[in-house]
């Protein structure tokens, strides 16, 4: 008989600024099971616990540079999080990245990045330099 | 030139803009002066998400937050003032400012004081060692790293793990900069716990609780960071000293509220309020990091209303406090806001306990309230809602805070 092995976890909820500190037991086999849970203050907190023990999901957040921009750098965001794995090579396509001034708060400055099916966007306005 | 109007509100961060609005909104002439070239205050630095949860309803970005109020503000006839600096508020209700045409006068009904709060600066540790090049305050990194696309260091040592130094850390270490560690003299975090998780723990970035810097090394640029742990009174343990090669030392130690430049109304540090937000100066109120440091631009925001919202009333002579109640600080109570509360109105309380509290009591006398909450501690604020209550002969209110077994 497979032996299923139990793990014990303590996660903070990273949904919110509550940060629930959430205790989850699970058994860690080709499907992961979750036995109990306890701490969340919300439904919310569920959902983050399973994702976040079979793949951590985080925003990235960073500047891309503008050319002929009011000023250098616009502030862009995923619009989903991606995984937690993927941050440093989607920094290294950011810090790459160049767009054109005007920015709008909401353009898309990369579509899909790195196929997690989530989009790069501005996330402030830059009018072109005078 | 000379200007007149019913309310001007000074600083226009997040506190100011939402005053400007709830201001206008209350049917006065509004003035907004900022001093930098565009509003938004810390907002536009801030790139994180993380703003705007409670007074949105949405997880927005600083920028995103700020150009939000600022879209609400393009639809009212808020005169706005920016590259605008104000020197001088004097008693009679004037203030004056200079801008890049001169000198200007404005005359007002009532002022609101925005104007947010500044960094503490590592020299206020005394730490000992060479001045050199090499130490910024977090605010200055953040600065240098997200508007100016300017990287200040190569290896950083972060001291202080309030958010802002957690998310620098964050910030640092995905922009290529190795952050060898966040230190912290208390033993534990000052900042949230999502934030310990996902600035340090998701990128194995070491915190050092209850340890100091004690010396700083250098020929011109920073490159020795000498470290020791701390015991229960803060005092160095010999024989505990640890050697960091950075050349950058990240300063995250505090936010001192900005009051200037108004001198002549009560402040300890930042300006006293009642619920209303009104100062111990009828005609001035004030709101966000100039009263208290929060820990959100939502409160701040909140509190920017109100306190727009009451200048533009007390502009037309429609707000007259009668009772001021004294809210007094009790047992392990570290930071309350406001100071008075008007009984006529609603209170939200702020507050921050002094040491840290599995379960925690707290309590406000005689009012009769009292909340529990779990995990209580200093980095984190405590709301409380209070009712208007209509006791004539009230003259104080309690708040502390006990720990439940
Ligand atoms: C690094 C960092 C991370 C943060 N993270 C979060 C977060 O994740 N979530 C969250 O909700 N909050 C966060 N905050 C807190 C939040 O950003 C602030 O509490 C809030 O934005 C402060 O707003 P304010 O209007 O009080 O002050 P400020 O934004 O400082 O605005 C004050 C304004 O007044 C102007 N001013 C001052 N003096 C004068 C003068 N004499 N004449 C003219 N203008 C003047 C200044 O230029 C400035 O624009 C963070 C803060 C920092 C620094
Ligand atoms: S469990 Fe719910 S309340 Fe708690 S941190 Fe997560 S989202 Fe926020």
């Amino acid at each position: 008989m497979n032996s299923v092995e139990y793990k014990k976890k303590k996660i903070v909820c990273t949904n919110c600024p509550l940060g629930c500190k959430i205790n989850v037991v699970y058994a860690d086999a080709d499907e992961i099971e979750i036995v109990e849970v306890k701490g969340n203050r919300c439904k919310r907190g569920l959902e983050f616990v399973k994702q976040e023990i079979t793949d951590p999901l985080r925003v990235v957040v960073t500047s891309v540079k503008v050319e002929d921009g009011e000023i250098s750098m616009a502030s862009v965001r995923s619009d989903k999080p991606v995984p937690l794995r993927l941050m440093q090579d989607i920094m290294k396509i950011l810090k790459e990245t160049k767009v054109k001034a005007p920015v709008k708060r909401g353009d898309v400055v990369i579509q899909n990045i790195l196929d997690t099916g989530s989009d790069i966007i501005a996330t402030r306005s830059v009018n072109r330099k005078k | 030139m000379k200007y007149e109007t019913d309310v001007v509100v000074l600083g226009g961060g997040g506190g100011g803009m939402a005053a400007a609005k709830a201001a206008d909104k209350n049917g006065a002439n509004v003035i907004l002066i900022e001093r930098e070239e565009e509003n938004g205050g810390v907002l536009n630095q801030c790139i994180h998400n993380g703003f705007g949860i409670h007074y949105y309803r949405k997880d927005l970005t600083g920028p995103e937050f700020k150009e939000t109020l600022q879209e609400e503000l393009a639809n009212t006839n808020i005169k706005i003032l920016n590259s605008a600096f104000v020197l001088n508020v004097n008693k009679d209700k004037q203030l004056t400012f200079v801008n890049h045409k001169g000198i200007h006068e404005i005359k007002t009904k009532a002022l609101v004081m925005a104007t947010g709060a500044r960094e503490r600066h590592f020299n206020s540790l005394a730490v000992p060692g060479d001045r050199v090049a090499g130490i910024f305050t977090a605010g200055v990194a953040q600065k240098y790293i997200n508007l100016q696309n300017l990287k200040p260091a190569n290896s950083a040592l972060i001291v202080g793990s309030g958010d802002i130094g957690l998310i620098m850390a964050r910030r640092l270490h995905l922009e290529g900069i190795e952050v060898k560690g966040v230190v912290e003299i208390l033993p534990y975090p000052g900042g949230l716990e999502r934030n310990v998780q996902q600035c340090l723990r998701d990128y194995n970035i070491p915190l050092y609780l209850s340890h100091t810097v004690t010396r700083v090394e250098g020929n011109k640029r920073l490159s020795k960071v000498y470290v020791s742990q701390v015991d229960e009174n803060r005092q160095v343990i010999p024989n505990t000293e640890k050697v960091f090669n950075v050349d950058a030392l990240i300063t995250s130690v505090g936010l001192i509220p900005l009051t200037d430049p108004v001198k002549f109304v009560e402040t300890g540090p930042g300006f006293i309020t009642s619920n209303t937000n009104q100062t111990s100066e009828d005609w001035i109120f004030a709101a966000g990091n100039c009263t208290v440091v929060f820990d959100l631009v939502d409160y701040v925001s909140r509190e920017g209303e109100k306190a727009g919202k009451y200048a533009a009333l007390y502009s037309q002579n429609q707000y007259f406090p009668e009772q001021k109640v004294k809210v007094k600080k009790g047992k392990n109570i570290n930071i309350l806001h406001p100071m008075y509360i008007d009984p006529n109105e609603r209170t939200k309380l702020y507050l921050r306990v002094s040491k840290t509290f599995k379960r925690a009591e707290v309590t406000v006398e005689p009012l009769g309230i009292k909340m529990i909450e779990e995990e209580a501690r200093p980095s984190e604020m405590i709301e409380i809602s209070i009712k208007p209550f209509k006791d004539k002969n009230l003259k104080e209110i309690e708040v502390s805070a006990r720990e439940l077994g």
